[in-house]
């Protein structure tokens, strides 16, 4: 395997982990402060890019679209933690479950009677579309690199946020012991509305960004929902920088191995079993991650909880 | 640490009482001694075996059984439901997968005398949580005595009880204390003395005092650690 | 024990009834349901009874239709040799993930179960040799012998509606055995059950593999009920299926799986067959989401508990 595709599926690893990690922050934070499995999260997703996309059908513009996208995006999701998600937190983890899974199945056919059950266009802005030549010769798609950028811009601002601010500390406060956080006069409810709402925002900005690489179409949320609780579970519970290492991780691990591993097996096993085990066992691949740190260390790399 | 080098030895038949402040370690070291909490260091020796490494439910085979200091039963269950599943634990497989089990009448009757012996006779039938508080302590007692254990360890049976339940509870002691030997973990200092044989005193994880009741009510260590107050009254 | 009879005879009376109706599409729908029934019983055995919460149930479900299609595909067409080996292989699957699981709890064990189930999906869908994302077609329905044809409805439901009965008979004296309490016992209060000593551990983990055989066996007969089997059977939004019908059924009631199956089942066939709603009938998801966040909502004792008698 050449040097240049290892590095371009090495960028892909990165692009691909930042966006994982988007969604991953905000369903660390809702599970780790509000102890609530939300299987909705990754409904939330691909509704930030339907939205998405649609605003940018609406305005012509993708910078124009995208900060609309992710108000609208943080104010269903506003809407939804206020009306509905708030009754879930004193219930059990079953209906949770339950309950999420419900608003999945209602958010799919909302959206498939809105915009229909085809997947829809959405575009990478122009000026981007694009290759962009790389030292040592590489050509990478500028898109993929701005991805990168958002990716690294965003996560510097969470960890800003929540280190160095007041309200990150009381996020953290909450996220590794809810009594006290209530004890030291934190308002609860506002917090986790916002939260919640912050989450949000981040799906819709991994849905928009992601959207022209991948497919928007319902179910999209699904694949990539359980991505997310994969790198929740590796990372550790309510810890960002465990959602951050573990993106990182699981998209290493997720693109390098489709990516490696049938070229690898191709040479090690004759065509017809490497035609079938190499996609297989590199689809696994992070599934024997999760259970692997499961039981080594169960709270994860970087438990947010004592 | 929650338990530090403590070296404890109970002797078969005895009323053994382990008092102690709150939070000296006395439940931890129940947990140790059952089976349920795991110890870094040292060896546990039951019936002449070391049991320092058996799971849970191999040494309340072995007949070492104890009660929870928060209520622990089956709230959605009956008493006698609670009872005869003890006495089911000990009475030959439960990987039994046709007959039914209220056929078993031996387990219920079983059940019954149990329920008869802590004083739950008349509430055989409430679910665990309708019961009283004293009740459910009752039952909490019963749930260990139902796996016919040789040692029972009590973990606070008077928690929270008033003076009629606790009066009550400590005749029950009294009554099972020919067939069972007993650890006993106990703030109620009046129970302590009238039931002990020996008492263990337990403070900030260390045993500092073995010895007969009367040896320990002038310890001078002991009254300043922790009997010091309860006694002047 | 009136009611079950009357049940019986009207599961017995039913295709008759609807051939003399000429409604014969709607004995297939039945079958479909008793095969969703059985699935969703075992699925309540280990959720309801057991308390485990397991994400993973469509991994045992899947497995048993795939065994079945890759053998019928194969050749190999007796029921009598690829039923039995869609339950092996199912509860096989069963003992290595519950053995693995069950050393998890909380929310870890949802999250475990889940992902075992979808390292199956993938594992199965790669198979490129046996439809892989396309799914797999059956060339026959099973052949049982006896001069019994599963080509014909008739036969077929009949076969199913006995399976099923026999299946419910022994969950039924499961669930009223010493197993079953210890099971339940387990669910209530696990410290204490390991308190007074029993081996939690092994129990759970013989009532996971109980549960997944007989949802391999459900699995078997979904792979003849279309002849055609999907990779979609092993998805996680299969899973979340069953668990929809445990617990509209009611969870931990013994009528729970299959009352919820019969229930979701026909609201999507009512919904989306239906003149009322229009255009808008391919969209029955959204009823039976709205339906099914209310029953989570509000009556958590589904169906089935709401019949019950409640607890003194």
């Amino acid at each position: 395997m050449s040097t240049i595709l290892f590095l371009e599926q090495a960028l892909n690893s990165l692009q691909f982990g930042l966006m994982l990690f988007l969604l991953a922050a905000g369903l660390t934070l809702v599970f780790g402060i509000m102890d609530m499995i939300n299987l909705a999260h990754g409904s939330l997703y691909m509704i930030g890019a339907y939205l998405m996309a649609e605003l940018v059908t609406q305005t012509g513009s993708f910078w124009v679209a995208l900060p609309l996208a992710l108000v609208a995006t943080a104010l269903v999701g506003a809407a939804l933690e206020v009306s509905l998600l708030r009754t879930l937190y004193e219930r059990d983890h079953l209906t949770q479950v339950l309950a999420t899974f419900a608003i999945i199945l209602i958010a799919n056919e909302a959206v498939r009677m809105i915009w229909g059950p085809q997947s829809i266009m959405l575009n990478a802005p122009a000026g981007l579309t694009g290759p962009v030549q790389l030292p040592g010769g590489m050509q990478y798609a500028s898109y993929r690199l701005a991805i990168i950028g958002v990716g690294v811009l965003v996560a510097l601002v969470l960890y800003f946020l929540v280190t160095k601010t007041r309200v990150g500390m009381l996020v953290r406060a909450g996220a590794s012991n809810r009594e006290m956080a209530v004890a030291m006069g934190v308002n609860i409810r506002r917090l986790f509305t916002a939260v919640f709402a912050l989450g949000a925002a981040l799906c819709a900005l991994a849905g928009a960004m992601l959207g022209p690489i991948l497919a928007v179409q319902v179910g999209m949320g699904e694949n990539i929902l359980i991505l997310a609780f994969v790198v929740i579970v590796i990372g550790g519970i309510g810890s960002i920088r465990g959602a951050f290492v573990g993106s990182l991780l699981v998209g290493l691990v997720d693109t390098m191995g489709r990516a490696l591993l049938p070229i690898a097996f191709a040479k090690m096993f004759p065509p017809q079993v490497a035609s079938n085990l190499g996609p297989a066992l590199s689809s696994i691949m992070i599934y024997v991650l999760m259970a692997a740190v499961l039981f080594l260390r169960p709270q994860g790399l970087f438990p947010a909880r004592g | 640490m929650a338990v530090d080098g403590v070296t404890l030895e109970v002797a078969a038949g005895e009323v053994h009482a382990l008092i102690g402040p709150n939070g000296a370690g006395k439940t931890t070291l129940i947990g140790q001694i059952s089976g349920s909490l795991p110890s870094d260091e040292g060896q546990i020796f039951f019936l002449e075996n070391e049991i320092t490494r058996a799971k849970q439910h191999e040494r309340v085979s072995a007949g070492l059984a104890r009660s929870y200091q928060i209520t622990s039963i089956f709230k959605r269950f009956s008493v006698l439901e609670n009872l005869a599943l003890a006495v089911q634990a000990r009475s030959g497989s439960s990987f039994s997968f046709w007959r039914p089990l209220a056929q078993e009448a031996a387990l219920f009757d079983e059940a019954r005398s149990i329920a008869d012996q802590v004083g739950l006779s008349h509430k055989i039938a409430s679910s665990g949580l309708s019961l009283a508080h004293g009740e459910q302590r009752a039952l909490e007692v019963g749930l260990a005595l139902a796996t016919r254990p040789k040692l029972v360890l009590l973990d606070e049976p008077m928690a929270g009880m008033g003076p009629e339940d606790a009066r009550r509870t400590i005749e029950l002691i009294g009554r099972i204390r020919a067939q069972v030997t007993v650890l006993l973990v106990e703030h109620d200092m009046d129970a302590v003395f009238r039931l002990a044989d020996r008492i263990s005193v337990m403070v900030a994880g260390r045993l500092i005092a073995t010895d007969s009741p009367e040896e320990i009510r002038m310890n001078e260590e002991v009254r300043k650690a922790y009997l010091g107050d309860e006694l002047a009254a | 024990m009136k009611k079950i009879v009357i049940l019986a005879i009207v599961a017995c009376a039913f295709p008759l009834a609807m051939h003399a109706l000429d409604q014969g599409f709607y004995i297939s729908f039945a079958t479909r349901v008793l095969i969703y029934a059985m699935a969703a019983a075992s699925l309540n055995l280990v959720l309801g009874y057991g308390g485990m919460v397991s994400f993973g149930h469509a991994a045992f479900f899947g497995a048993g239709a795939y065994i079945v299609g890759i053998l019928t595909f194969e050749g190999v067409t007796s029921a009598w040799l690829t039923w039995p080996a869609a339950v092996a292989v199912a509860a096989l699957a069963a003992l290595v993930i519950g053995a693995l699981s069950l050393r998890t709890r909380g929310v870890y064990f949802i999250m475990i179960t889940l992902a075992f189930a979808q390292m199956m999906y993938y594992i199965f869908v790669s198979m490129k040799a046996y439809g892989g994302d396309d799914g797999l077609s059956l060339p026959r329905r099973s052949s049982l012998g006896f001069g019994v044809d599963l080509r014909n409805d008739f036969a077929w439901y009949y076969v199913v509606l006995f399976l099923l009965m026999i299946i419910l008979y022994l969950l039924h004296r499961l669930v009223h055995s010493r197993f079953g309490r210890v099971i339940e016992a387990i669910r209530e209060n696990e410290t204490r059950a390991a308190a007074i000593g029993y081996p939690v551990y092994r129990y759970q983990l013989a009532c996971f593999v109980i549960s997944g055989a007989i949802a391999g066996l459900a699995g078997a007969l979904i792979a003849n009920q279309t002849s055609y089997v999907s990779p979609a059977i092993l998805h996680w939004v299969q899973s979340g299926t069953l668990m929809i019908m445990v617990i509209l059924g009611g969870v931990g009631r013994f009528w729970g799986g299959p009352a919820g199956a019969a229930v979701l089942l026909t609201l999507e066939e009512v919904f989306s067959g239906s003149k009322l709603l229009g255009p808008y009938a391919l969209h029955w998801q959204l009823p039976v989401g709205v339906i099914l966040l209310a029953v989570v909502l509000f009556a958590p004792r589904g169906i089935a508990g709401a019949f019950a008698k409640r607890p003194q």
